[in-house]
């Protein structure tokens, strides 16, 4: 991350100040600072009012009822996961929130999610197994209705617009499960964690 | 039908939840306040980590060095069948999801919306996720800074979404 981070910053200057596109980077810039307060900010509301549903959730039993019904599932895909974590129903309901296109919600569970793993995970620095596993099937960004895509060409005047929702699925089935292959490849070829810090940055 | 099903799902999960606490005779208001309490601290702390990423993505955007990058790469990519109008929404979509929405609209507007081009644009974009938003985001709510193999998953992940995209587009489209 170090490199990436170092190598978009300290190309795209010298690039902007080469073809004198450095008053447009400044601009950039504050605009983008600015947004990612935005972000934030905006999370503050929907974060508190998904983390407090989930408590009540969790404390009714109803997560470890979906963690029974899921296990034998989550036991090949996470083998790190203890069977009676609650992270194992947290994945399940971060993934059909993310697969039903509710980003608002998405978010706070996959979230909870997180800290649950770090809560397992013996290096506190670095991203376990299952962490990588998590946010590989994440990123693949499985979705059974691609809502927002449907309405702009609907705006368009897309003839049919909802033609896409198959051909979609059929992809983002796809990517992931490739992403959950790729990650199971990737945890027997990288190096382990707790095994020296520079091995483990990426 | 599809999108009344999306706007169903969340008050129904809300219902459902609430449900199932009263009939386990759960205290579920103060379940409630006690899990929102952390609400606050969790986005305050993500917050350095999407500054930086956000940054780092902008810089890259604005510089039009991203743009530089793209020109050569479409030469070859048309030839496989993803067109030349396609890619800024490629290089875009894994780092800034607003962005990469705002160019497909246009493209949508620019072309016939029933076209090839723009078919393709649209799986790509309702299949991908934003890689590199979600891996810092999610990272940063732990204090994580060694990402290990997760950015290569995703990427990987990605490209072969993109592949497979473009075979599903030829069959479909």
């Amino acid at each position: 991350m170090n490199y990436i981070f170092y190598f978009l910053i300290a190309a795209s200057i010298i690039y902007a100040a080469l073809t004198g596109n450095i008053n447009k980077l400044s601009e950039g810039m504050f605009e983008g600072v600015n947004l990612a307060v935005k972000i934030a900010f905006s999370l503050i509301g929907i974060m508190t009012f998904w983390l407090g549903i989930m408590r009540v959730a969790e404390k009714s039993g109803m997560v470890s009822t979906i963690s029974k019904l899921i296990s034998p599932l989550m036991k090949i895909i996470f083998k790190d996961i203890p069977a009676d974590n609650p992270a194992n129903a947290d994945i399940a309901l971060s993934l059909t929130a993310n697969a039903f296109g509710l980003t608002n919600a998405a978010t706070p569970i996959g979230l909870k999610v997180m800290q649950e793993l770090q809560e397992l995970n013996t290096d506190k620095s670095s991203a376990s197994n299952a962490m990588c596993m998590f946010l590989g099937m994440n990123t693949a960004g499985f979705q059974i209705i691609p809502a927002t895509v449907i309405a702009v060409l609907a705006g368009c005047g897309a003839k049919n617009p909802a033609d896409i929702i198959l051909p979609t699925l059929i992809v983002t089935t796809i990517a992931f499960i490739i992403a959950i292959i790729t990650a199971k490849i990737l945890e027997k070829l990288w190096v382990p964690q707790n095994n020296g810090e520079f091995a483990n940055d990426e | 039908m599809m999108n009344n099903i999306s706007t169903l799902i969340l008050p129904l999960m809300v219902l459902t939840i609430l449900t199932w606490g009263m009939l386990n005779k759960q205290p579920v208001y103060e379940h409630f306040i006690d899990g929102a309490k952390d609400g606050f601290d969790v986005s305050i702390k993500i917050l350095p980590y999407l500054v930086a990423i956000i940054f780092a993505v902008t810089v890259f955007r604005a510089s039009g060095l991203m743009d530089f990058i793209a020109a050569p790469i479409s030469h070859i990519s048309a030839r496989i069948g993803l067109p030349a109008d396609v890619l800024p929404i490629v290089f875009t979509r894994p780092l800034s999801g607003s962005a990469a929405l705002g160019l497909f609209s246009d493209l949508a507007a620019r072309f016939n919306p029933d076209s090839y081009t723009v078919k393709l644009a649209a799986i790509i974009i309702g299949s991908s996720e934003t890689t590199f938003y979600v891996l810092s985001v999610y990272f940063g709510s732990v204090s994580i800074t060694k990402f290990r193999y997760a950015l290569l998953t995703g990427l990987i992940a990605d490209a072969a979404g993109i592949a497979a995209a473009i075979w599903i587009a030829h069959l479909f489209f």
